[in-house]
């Protein structure tokens, strides 16, 4: 690969799996034929795999120890269409993360380490296996949603984490927006850990998660059920719980509905009034109100309709607008330093970022 | 240590630069005399000391600014400073430098228990960020040992973990935003109260950059909701391997413990007689604590306590109470202060595969032996960080440079099982010259890279994490304005 790169003369598309809908010019550099674990010790919650292995073989591997990537990465294909297969490369480099980010953190705050070519084809090393490591500037970070513009991922090395006995989960029926994220923020603000935090207003249900034990998750249903004092809720068992997270993740709502797609970050008690503001035909909130997916017409400037507030929006299906929220200036001169130090002749997903 | 020659040309502008700083600073906080500039000779890496040409303590993000303004136009080296409590050396001056201090930027700025965040000055302490927000119930999960001491600053500059962090995480999975002032002079607002960049992960590559990057002047911290309660078991093995290996099947049973802490033999020797905690004597001691309800917690000690049985314990001990919880702790929490009652000690910092960890106390056993210094290991077990205290005497000619070296074989150990020179403190000074055990020249060349475009001159805290005929080069003296 880093033949590869340091031989292109002309702009290079990288592709995992080519699974997250993100396009630029280019020839395709795949890194699938980069495949495989590499190393997998479950005492250390620890693996190091190649960046194209797919995401379904880690899982499998993982599954099999009774472990699990706890970030809980999202498969985009339903929602954009796509097939293929997604690659924990193409992960990272998105810094993918699912509804148990809230709890556990996201993609990046998963991955230790990484091997990497830059533009020029340099390969370079940052991090390593372990769980703690302040050894030098944190590179690693930097890559994790990068996607693929300061360097294409060869490698990566990252903390997996043990899957619970079971899952419940609780769903609140009948409240508006604002009742719900705030009710969201109230168990969030317990000591009872939850794992998931949605709201679906179509059809005004409010999700919460418990994962653990079982006399735990039993404990904990019944503790939130008490906090909350909703008048109508049901409790999912751990396989439905699992389906509606599962759908939850991959934003099955929206998967054979025409339109852009927006996804805001945004501080969780701003969501309703974001919401409201952004002029969509479909929402769902995750992160308990921090997360918004929004459904809009073709070529709706969600970002225009949403002004200034503390957060950001990608367009993750449409092509109408720039993919990623424009930096400020302070912000845009230092990204673009980096770049030219990363990727000199600008070759890697050459425009994707800025 | 080898540290830069002061440039002559700087200490030559000495009395123009206070002048011009005390142009944007109050007089009380431009400190220039001699006799008072001491006071910042050194942080908690003891061994060196150099004093500042000046120190500055600005009270506003905006006078930081103007500091680093000044500091810019004149080609002065600037060191950051937040307690001064760095174990690295990561806010030792050299003496043709300005020490930059925080600690009169404490102020709690706003406080969101909805959306479960604080948003401080980074000169506050670390214990005073969870004191801020405890009334609700909430904390600041990093836990440093110095948390009493250290400021938000220091931690980010270092990405500071702790004892609990196998659950929480580390200061880098628990910052959402800063304001970060560079050394041009210019404030840059990074993330906020969302989660997750927009673009590339700007914050991320800052927290944990031991202050070259920019002076990082507040900071979004997120807070959490303090479990019902937590509970340790105390469980002695007379061989290492086992507690070793008792760990990962605590680890792969599914048991997620907040804390897993490890203390070899000479350690639990030392604590006993100086903090008579009850410990029984023997080979290996692990503290594991677990949080939740009561009845959660008795069901996860009893699964502990199950896999600690298959591996015969000489002691097996859980706590039901407070008072038995604070027993359980005591010996290790008095561990540092138990090994330096023997003698002066050289704290490491590396971190290592959990399962090399049989592997690396027999090595370390057998170079104390060669290098005729005692060592203790007490360290967070779940992890890998470990924390090798080194026995010298400061007064003996040649014990410190005897104890350095039997330190850096150490630590080049710890990168030849597959891990790193130091899961927590930094690199500062300390591990400066041992970066290249660790990283290969183009790996630190892209490190050094980044530094290039947030400080173009090298002029903040420039002596540190990059050996110094690496960064040499770059760390030549910036032109002043005239």
């Amino acid at each position: 690969m880093a033949a590869i790169i340091s031989a292109a003369r002309e702009p290079l598309h990288i592709v995992g799996g080519g699974t997250r809908g993100v396009h630029t010019a280019g020839a395709p550099l795949e890194t699938s034929a980069l495949s495989g674990i590499t190393l997998y010790e479950p005492g250390a919650m620890t693996m190091v795999v190649k960046a194209g292995t797919p995401v379904a073989e880690i899982e499998d591997a993982l599954a099999r120890e009774n472990q699990r990537l706890a970030f809980e990465p999202m498969d985009h294909r339903r929602l954009l269409g796509r097939t293929g297969t997604p690659t924990i490369g193409g992960v990272m480099a998105a810094n993918v993360s699912g509804p148990r980010r809230i709890s556990v953190g996201s993609a990046r705050d998963f991955l230790l380490g990484v091997r990497y070519v830059d533009g020029m084809g340099r390969t370079i090393k940052n991090g390593g296996r372990v769980m703690k490591n302040v050894t030098g500037y944190d590179l690693v970070k930097l890559m994790a949603g990068s996607f693929g513009t300061l360097g294409v991922l060869s490698e990566i090395s990252m903390k997996v984490l043990p899957c619970p006995e079971t899952e419940a989960t609780l769903v609140l029926h009948g409240l508006e927006d604002g009742a719900a994220i705030s009710t969201l923020a109230r168990a969030l603000g317990s000591p009872f850990e939850v794992t998931g935090a949605a709201h679906d207003p179509s059809q005004k249900q409010t999700s919460l998660r418990v994962e653990g034990f079982r006399a735990s998750v039993h404990y904990r249903t019944g503790a939130l059920q008490n906090l909350l004092s909703v008048a109508d809720m049901t409790v999912l068992d751990a396989d439905a719980s699992a389906a509606h997270w599962c759908a939850i993740r991959d934003v099955d709502w929206f998967k054979d509905v025409a339109g852009d797609l927006w996804r805001v970050s945004c501080k969780p008690s701003d969501g309703p009034v974001l919401a409201a503001r952004a002029g969509a035909q479909g929402v769902l909130y995750d992160w308990a109100g921090g997360l918004i997916w929004l459904r809009c017409a073709v070529g709706h400037d969600v970002r225009a309709a949403l002004g200034d507030y503390d957060g950001h929006a990608t367009l993750v299906r449409g092509d109408g607008f720039a993919r990623f929220e424009p930096e400020s200036a302070a912000l845009a001169r230092l990204t673009s330093g980096l770049r030219t130090r990363f990727d000199p002749r600008g070759i890697l997903n050459a425009g994707l970022m800025g | 240590m080898e540290m830069p020659v002061p440039d002559a040309a700087v200490l030559a502008r000495k009395g123009r630069v206070v002048q011009r700083l005390l142009t944007v600073l109050p007089s009380d906080a431009v400190i220039h005399e001699e006799a008072e500039t001491r006071a910042y000779e050194c942080d908690a890496l003891t061994a060196y000391r150099c004093a500042p040409m000046v120190a500055v303590l600005p009270s506003t993000t905006e006078e930081v600014a103007q500091v680093l303004r000044i500091c810019h136009q004149e080609g002065v080296p600037v060191v950051p400073r937040g307690s001064g409590t760095s174990l690295a050396g990561g806010a030792l001056p050299t003496a043709d430098s300005v020490i930059l201090g925080v600690a009169r930027m404490n102020d709690v700025l706003e406080t969101d228990y909805d959306n479960r965040f604080i948003r401080v000055q980074t000169g506050r302490t670390n214990l005073s960020v969870t004191g801020a927000v405890e009334e609700g119930g909430f904390f600041y999960a990093p836990d440093p040992s110095s948390q009493l001491a250290c400021a938000i600053a220091g931690n980010i500059a270092m990405n500071s973990g702790g004892a609990h962090c196998l659950k929480y995480g580390v200061t880098t999975n628990n910052l959402m935003g800063v304001t970060m002032v560079t050394m041009e002079g210019e404030i840059v607002k990074i993330g906020g109260a969302h989660l997750d960049a927009a673009g590339l992960d700007l914050l991320g590559l800052v927290c944990g950059s031991e202050g070259q990057l920019g002076v990082v002047t507040e900071a979004t911290l997120r807070i959490l909701h303090k479990p019902e309660g937590a509970r340790p078991v105390l469980m002695g093995f007379d061989d290492n391997e086992v507690a070793g290996a008792c760990v990962s099947d605590i680890i792969k049973a599914g048991v997620l413990p907040v804390a897993i802490e490890f203390m070899d033999r000479p350690c639990i020797e030392a604590t006993e007689a100086f903090a008579h905690a009850g410990y029984p004597m023997c080979e290996a001691l692990l503290i594991v604590e677990v949080e939740g309800s009561d009845a959660e917690i008795d069901h996860q000690l009893e699964l502990i306590m199950e896999i600690a049985r298959r591996h015969n314990p000489v002691e097996l001990r859980q706590s039901r109470s407070t008072e038995e919880s604070a027993a359980i702790w005591l010996g290790r929490k008095s561990a540092f202060g138990a090994m330096g009652q023997i003698n002066d000690y050289m704290c490491l910092d590396g971190t290592i595969p959990v399962s090399s960890l049989p592997h690396v106390l027999r090595r370390i056993g057998e170079m104390s032996k060669e290098y005729g210094l005692k060592v203790g290991n007490v360290f967070h077990a779940g992890d890998g960080n470990m924390h090798p205290l080194i026995l010298f005497d400061a007064n003996k000619p040649g014990d410190l440079e005897l104890c350095e070296a039997f330190g850096a074989d150490i630590l080049k150990l710890c990168v030849e099982v597959g891990g790193c020179l130091t899961g927590e403190h930094g690199v500062g000074i300390e591990k400066r010259d041992l970066m290249r055990e660790q990283y290969a020249p183009a790996d630190l060349e892209a490190q050094m890279a980044v530094k290039d475009v947030f400080d173009p001159a090298w002029l903040l805290n420039p002596a540190k994490v990059f050996p110094l005929d690496a960064s040499r080069s770059r760390r030549q003296p910036a032109v002043a304005a005239e």
